[in-house]
């Protein structure tokens, strides 16, 4: 693998840039806080959107401002650097201000008095709040150590997705960048295509891994074992116990902030891998995952919010690795802004199609078989970046 | 008994001790491991990207 810019100094005296910047990852989860917080200051009931505006406005707008960082660190540093218990505490901490903000939510709408405007901004905010906790599960999903995989199913108790936590680790990254995976979106695939594509076929693919590692050791799928299973019934009990707590009233917030909370960690993974595909080897394998199958942003606002999960390139390379020393590759293909815009892009095709698809011909160099193509696009495709010949 | 390390996140498959979990009791020898097996720690390299690591005693060196 290519050398990462920054990695031949090296000195034990190195230290890390952004070691206290990791914090601000932690105001995500004080979104509710923040909006209850500017309502009683101004009195002012928009500000329940808070998550939202944050969310899509002001952060790809900071984004912008603040410019990219592709500073790595030196390789020396990076087993120290992954030791550091200081960067596990960053993450721990979403979850017990992600669920703190979930029951002061919860109480805000069944005893706060608001109206059904207000109450919709909030139950939004508290689903952005509970999308981007499933980047915070991501992170600790991917770890060797089970207290933190624990951790992951509890961060994605909110939005019922515990299934992410199999699927991911074990059909997304096996997958990754071909047509089989459901996860990694195609040329000309818009967003709403890719969303219904994503949710069901991620939902598949988790519980056929579950059932066939049961099969091996000779088990039903239907048992306490099944991690998929055992992951939603997480969130049975969460929602149980807020319905003891607040109501059954407080069910239908509780669907709407978790279908939100989903469609953004699908929204995200939409901009990861778009057209991007591993070609196939003289065997017949897809060609091992590479930097140039993921698109990575060094914009360093988005990345310390994400937890560096825009060093795409290299996590989809060594997913074990800890978000703080992951690595900026050269090579691998750079979108145009953070996740934070292009998530916002993503949700007009016309937009994105004009913004992403002439990177996509241009990182294959003109030649568009090489990209993976949505089928139904395939002829159109072709057709219109020359290779009408191999359209059948 | 042989052992065998994933290349990138340097996960040990050991034939005495198998892996329970995935289904493959302790003494499981390593042919009755699928092909398409992948890394249950990174999923990015299945079985046959494995490489022997009989002199080791640790967990692989990467």
């Amino acid at each position: 693998m290519t050398a990462p810019t920054g990695a031949e100094s090296g000195q034990v005296t190195w230290r890390d840039p952004k070691r206290y910047l990791w914090l601000i990852g932690l105001v995500v989860p004080l979104f509710p806080f923040i909006s209850w917080g500017l309502v009683t200051f101004t009195g002012l009931g928009a500000f329940w959107w808070t998550g939202i505006v944050l969310l899509y406005v002001i952060f790809p707008v900071v984004d912008h401002l603040f410019g990219k960082d592709s500073a790595n660190p030196p390789d020396k540093a990076l087993t120290w650097l992954e030791q550091d218990r200081y960067y596990r505490w960053c993450i721990f901490l979403y979850l017990p201000l992600q669920y703190a903000g979930l029951v002061t939510g919860c109480w805000l709408l069944t005893h706060g008095g608001l109206g059904l405007p207000d109450r919709l901004g909030l139950t939004i905010t508290l689903g952005g709040v509970a999308g981007i906790g499933i980047n915070t599960a991501h992170e600790l999903g991917h770890k060797k150590e089970s207290v933190e995989r624990w951790m992951s199913k509890i961060a994605l108790a909110q939005t019922f997705y515990g299934h992410f936590f199999i699927e991911h680790n074990r059909g997304h990254h096996v997958r990754v960048a071909t047509p089989e995976d459901p996860a990694s979106a195609r040329l000309g695939e818009s967003f709403w295509r890719f969303l219904p594509r994503t949710v069901v076929g991620s939902l598949r693919n988790a519980l056929h891994l579950e059932k066939a590692r049961l099969n091996r050791r000779g088990r039903s799928p239907w048992t306490v074992h099944n991690d998929v299973l055992n992951a939603w019934a997480m969130s049975v009990v969460l929602f149980a116990a807020l319905t003891v707590a607040f109501g059954p009233g407080i069910l239908p917030y509780l669907a709407v902030q978790a279908v939100f909370g989903f469609c953004l960690l699908e929204v995200i993974n939409y901009t990861e891998h778009y057209g991007l595909l591993r070609a196939r080897t003289a065997t017949g394998r897809y060609e091992r995952c590479a930097p140039r199958h993921s698109w990575n942003s060094d914009n360093v606002a988005t990345n310390v919010f994400l937890y560096h999960l825009q060093r795409h390139s290299d996590h989809h390379a060594n997913p074990t690795r800890r978000y703080q020393a992951l690595r900026h590759f050269e090579e691998a293909p750079e979108l145009p802004t953070g996740y934070a815009g292009m998530i916002v892009l993503a949700y007009f095709p016309p937009l994105w199609r004009r913004t992403m698809d002439h990177r996509v011909l241009a990182h294959y160099d003109g030649d568009v078989t090489r990209a993976n193509i949505q089928p139904s696009k395939s002829r159109a495709i072709l057709t219109r970046y020359g290779k009408a010949e191999q359209a059948s | 008994m042989t052992r065998y390390v994933c290349p990138v996140c340097d996960f040990v498959y050991d034939e005495q001790a198998g892996v329970p979990r995935e289904g493959f009791p302790a003494g499981t020898p390593w042919s009755a491991v699928p092909d398409d097996w992948c890394c249950p720690d990174c999923g990015v390299r299945e079985k046959i990207d494995f490489e022997p690591a009989e002199a080791q005693t640790g967990t692989g060196t990467p």
